[in-house]
């Protein structure tokens, strides 16, 4: 566990920060438009949209630094600063970070 | 201790950053309002009063960019201050926001005790401004409010006699393009503030501010039981405050400034002008020309405070004086003897 999927001291410190039951609460709002912002991708992948692409990939990067999800903020920053790619593979790769952050924050919301 | 309370609004296109960003801002104890993008932020701010905004800049329909520009372009707008909440990679967006007027920027995700000290101090100087702002408001009208109470409000002059005061910072220009804006401002509060106080300190009243420059009376419109003394102790007030000021600013490392003042007495031409329902008191005539050219002759005669002849005869040698000779100044038939008042050691 060098990294986790979940940075836990940035997670405690919003949950001070903002209280525990509003950041359960926030969790539910980024389970909900993380998606949303994982099909704007796609489509602006499928569409050849640079800017919709890179505006989708910055705010997920803004929203997983947010819970402390560093390495999914790192995937989300690197295709906004790459640019619009033709490739799948690094947005299966996002794909699959995201659900991984998705489990561990539930988790921790729980915990 | 800034205020609490104050009335915010949040403009980010991202749910997440938004909700959080809004709740960080309640927990601070601050009402807060939410806009999703740029136009409805814009939309909002016209319709409804606000202390600050926080902004967001990459946003749909109208990003950050351009609320800043519309903001510099609305006379309404322009002054509110602006925190960038973004996490723009390229420090040249960031300095492009700074340019377009923004206050201040904060990287997301936003530290919550950042954000608070960089609110509270941005409040805190909106505060200090509006402060001024009433203290000089309040200060105009109880002088007004008293000689309303005994002699009743008219439009129009009477001819009555008095002490005219004009001051000035020396080099004024030249200091305010050596330092940043928000200096000099601070420069300027703290100049007016204490020569209010020096001049109210002796009964005289400042009718006018431009820039550096003030104008003050003694002896109207309130009683003064001897203007020309009044006058000049202020004046001797003025320079030694500002001899105090210039203490902390050279400890602070910056230029120590000087001023210029300027006194006359003789009759004038005092009352309300204006509207009924918005007056000053103002005075003109002869005696206020020469007041202000007494002011502008210290720089030429090296001395901080030049009074007239009559000024100088009423004091009766309770002030020290030296006389300069006789200047003709513009505007004026013939040349008037000119005294400098003698600083205290």
């Amino acid at each position: 566990m060098s990294d986790p999927i979940i940075n836990p001291s940035t997670f405690a410190e919003l949950q001070e920060a903002a209280g525990a039951e509003f950041v359960t609460e926030l969790v539910g709002t980024f389970l909900e438009e993380t998606p949303v912002m994982l099909a704007e991708l796609r489509s602006a992948q499928a569409a050849g949209n640079a800017d919709a692409f890179r505006r989708a990939a910055h705010s997920l990067k803004s929203n997983s630094h947010t819970f402390g999800a560093t390495r999914l903020g790192e995937l989300a920053r690197d295709l906004e600063l790459g640019g619009l790619i033709t490739e799948r593979a690094p947005l299966d790769a996002l794909d699959a970070e995201y659900q991984r952050a998705a489990v561990a924050l539930k988790e921790l919301c729980r915990g | 201790m800034a205020e609490r309370g104050a009335r915010l609004l949040v403009t980010d296109d991202n749910k997440v950053n938004r909700l959080l960003l809004t709740r960080s801002l309640e927990l601070q104890g601050h009402r807060v309002a939410s806009a999703e993008n740029g136009r409805i932020a814009l939309e909002m701010l016209r319709a409804e009063t606000f202390d600050l905004m926080l902004l967001d800049m990459e946003m749909p329909e109208l990003d950050g960019f351009g609320v800043l520009e519309q903001m510099m372009g609305d006379t309404k707008l322009k002054d509110l201050p602006v925190i960038v909440t973004s996490s723009l990679e390229r420090v040249a967006h960031v300095v492009r926001c700074l340019d377009l007027g923004a206050d201040d920027y904060l990287r997301k995700p936003v530290n919550p005790a950042l954000l608070k000290a960089r609110i509270n101090s941005i409040l805190e100087k909106k505060r200090l401004r509006y402060q001024q702002k009433e203290m000089i408001r309040r200060f105009a009208t109880s002088e007004v409010a008293e000689d309303l109470q005994q002699s009743g409000f008219a439009l129009g002059g009477r001819r009555v006699h008095c002490t005219v005061m004009f001051s000035d910072i020396r080099g004024f220009t030249s200091l305010v393009e050596s330092q940043p804006p928000e200096e000099t401002i601070e420069l300027l509060n703290t100049y007016y503030t204490l020569m209010f106080e020096a001049i109210s300190g002796q009964g005289g009243v400042v009718n006018q501010m431009i820039g550096d420059g003030l104008m003050a009376i003694f002896g109207a419109p309130l009683p003064v039981a001897e203007p020309p003394l009044a006058a000049v102790r202020a004046a001797l007030d003025m320079v030694e405050m500002i001899e105090l000021f210039n203490l902390e600013r050279v400890a602070a490392d910056k230029q120590p400034i000087r001023i210029g003042i300027g006194i006359a007495s003789g009759e004038v031409v005092a009352g309300y002008t204006g509207t009924q329902t918005r007056a000053t008191y103002t005075c003109i005539g002869d005696t206020v020309n020469l007041a202000a050219r007494l002011e502008a002759h210290t720089k030429e005669a090296g001395r901080g405070i030049l009074v007239d002849a009559d000024t100088q005869a009423a004091l009766a040698g309770r002030v020290p004086t030296e006389p300069m000779g006789e200047v003709k100044f513009k505007g004026k038939g013939a040349a008037v003897p000119v005294f400098a008042v003698k600083l205290k050691e």
